[in-house]
């Protein structure tokens, strides 16, 4: 199988696999790291303690997702009517912005599809195509923010040993996919948005909060004290319907395995960090490969990374650049 | 022939961590779907009907085809609209007219939350395969008071959302034969209602609008649509002839009846989702 498809099967579930051929550019680039181990780990040493925690591509984040969900907030509040509506459905000045898995859950529940709708998610498909898929998650999903936040306080208390992180098998949001595209056809109600918590924060910001908020803080107690990321790792069929769409995106998270020492910190902080595979000693079969469509683009492993070894990168162009 | 596709033996402790993560996802799998489909007890629930927007599908439609997405809820220029909480199951998001509180008093003369509707879920104009109901579809084009001398006096609505009902005969003050002075619901309330002779464009609160009024007609006087409802002479059980507020078949159950009735609770009350029966 391509690697392509190796991809896309490792976002619907699968296990990563090993390289079946390591290219003999990688072969030379390995033997010549290993070669010598005193200097290796003086290097690796040099890189740490030269590495300066970063936060940059995290605040860069975090302030495009604040200013996003502040801009549909206020864009009600003060009556500016720049982004009116909510992430489910939009209008920015005037075009019509459609989320598409709300799209996908009404068109499957109403079996019916207007114009309207057509034109808007074919723009929020193309914009995404164009950004990275699930970039939509980290970079614009309001739940993603709070779970965040929540993540922190559930590594905290890994930490310390009073709670640990149990594991579930990703394969079952590719089955959530399906049985919510399922219910939606067979109810003819859109059986997702009762507990989507994207949709309902969004709402609860730009309305006003309300008794669904209770479910979004169980979702919030079940990764804190249950299963890190639980929501966005095993569950939403949002970030699976943008990682399709990310599948051809050029924006990527790309990495050089030259200046990898396999350490692991990008895994450590990662939504999903069976991207980074690539990143283990003895995965890369290429000396430059991108992340998978899976991959959130947040760029945590870009900052965390001690060597510039990750990186953002737009396919084509960066070569150029 | 060949081991390669011999599975390597795996210790027991690791096959029962296996088995254990796969039994947990199912878990997982089974609790996070069955508990939207919760959704489903409100929606068959005998919870009574919502009053929804101006050209809302039928209830199930609406539900289906709605987005909940409050574009609605922004363009409305009395704020009359307001979206669903959790606890109407599959209807959370979806928009609803509470018209006690705030009716739709068609202000925007275009109905404005149909033209913000991305989906359809709110429409001029139902697509061919879905069901009008009996009694839903308005007998002509409501003429709106406030554009009666426009060349186009009528309101793009070809369905009525409801129908008003005098609910509380007894506490109707045109049948008592009362008048009715000062700001009716009182000077905290809230809504807004488009008063033509005091700016044709701009809603301005009810309580800023006082009444002197010798026979209480506010429920005729300020229903939006014309000829909806008037005041006829009606012969009680005693035999004595009363003025008695009478709903009409261009009643498009906007509510705006409810809304200004002074009585407490009101007299008259918009039945949502009502058809029109002789």
């Amino acid at each position: 199988m391509s690697r392509f498809t190796d991809l896309f099967m490792g976002m619907l579930g699968a296990a990563p696999k090993k390289p079946e051929k390591v290219s003999e550019k990688v072969q030379k680039i390995m033997f010549l790291k290993y070669e010598d181990k005193d200097r290796y780990i003086k290097e690796k040493l040099h890189a740490r303690a030269h590495h300066a925690t970063s936060h940059k591509w995290r605040n860069r984040r975090w302030a495009v997702l604040i200013a996003t969900n502040l801009l549909f907030v206020l864009s009600f509040s003060l009556d500016i009517q720049i982004l009116e509506g909510a992430l489910t459905a939009s209008r920015f000045v005037g075009f019509h912005l459609i989320d598409l898995n709300s799209a996908l859950q009404v068109t499957l529940a109403h079996k019916y599809v207007i114009v309207n709708l057509l034109i808007g998610t074919f723009t929020v498909f193309l914009l995404w195509v164009l950004l990275g898929g699930r970039t939509f998650c980290s970079w614009v999903c309001p739940y993603h923010l709070v779970a965040e936040w929540f993540e922190a306080l559930h590594l905290k208390l890994v930490e310390k040993k009073i709670v640990t992180d149990h594991e579930f098998h990703r394969g079952a949001r590719t089955v959530f996919w399906i049985l919510f595209a399922l219910m939606a056809l067979i109810t003819g109600y859109t059986v997702f948005e009762t507990v989507s918590p994207t949709g309902i924060l969004s709402r609860a910001l730009i309305y006003g909060p309300g008794l669904a908020l209770g479910w979004v803080l169980l979702l919030l107690l079940f990764e804190v004290f249950w299963s890190r990321r639980a929501w966005c790792r095993y569950a939403c069929p949002i970030g699976l319907t943008y990682g399709v769409v990310g599948t051809i995106s050029p924006l990527r998270i790309g990495y050089n395995v030259e200046q990898c020492f396999h350490e692991g910190d990008c895994r450590k902080v990662c939504l999903v960090p069976h991207v980074l595979d690539v990143t283990i000693k003895g995965r890369a079969a290429e000396e430059n490969m991108s992340l998978g469509p899976d991959c959130t683009r947040c760029g945590l492993c870009v900052d965390t990374c001690p060597t510039g070894a990750l990186r953002y990168e737009v396919k084509g162009l960066s070569k150029l650049l | 022939m060949s081991n390669s596709k011999v599975k390597p033996a795996i210790s027991l402790e690791k096959a029962q961590k296996a088995r254990r993560k796969f039994l947990q996802s199912v878990g997982l799998t089974v609790t996070f779907a069955g508990i939207p489909l919760l959704g489903f007890i409100p929606v068959v629930d005998a919870a009574p009907p919502r009053l929804r927007p101006p050209g809302a599908l039928n209830e199930k439609d609406l539900l289906a085809s709605c987005i909940k997405c409050g574009q609605c809820v922004q363009v409305c220029p009395v704020q009359a609209i307001e979206l669903a909480d959790l606890s109407d199951g599959f209807g959370i998001g979806v928009p609803y007219i509470n018209a006690r509180a705030q009716a739709c008093d068609f202000s925007c003369d275009a109905v404005q939350c149909v033209l913000a509707c991305p989906t359809g879920a709110l429409t001029y104009t139902k697509p061919s395969f879905l069901e009008v109901r009996d009694g839903a579809l308005l007998a002509a084009a409501p003429i709106l008071k406030a554009k009666e001398n426009d060349p186009e006096p009528t309101l793009n609505l070809r369905e009525r959302i409801g129908v008003a009902r005098l609910a509380r005969p007894e506490s109707c003050l045109a049948i008592q034969g009362k008048g009715f002075k000062g700001q009716t619901r009182g000077a905290a309330f809230r809504g807004k209602l488009r008063y033509v002779a005091v700016d044709r464009w701009k809603p301005i609160p009810v309580r800023d609008h006082p009444y002197d009024l010798e026979l209480c007609d506010l429920c005729v006087r300020e229903c939006p649509i014309k000829a909806a409802i008037e005041l006829r002479p009606v012969k009680g059980a005693d035999g004595i002839e009363r003025m008695t507020p009478t709903v009409l078949e261009p009643c498009v159950g906007c509510g705006v009846c409810e809304m200004v009735c002074p009585a407490e609770p009101a007299a008259i009350v918009v039945d949502p989702q009502a058809v029109w029966k002789d």
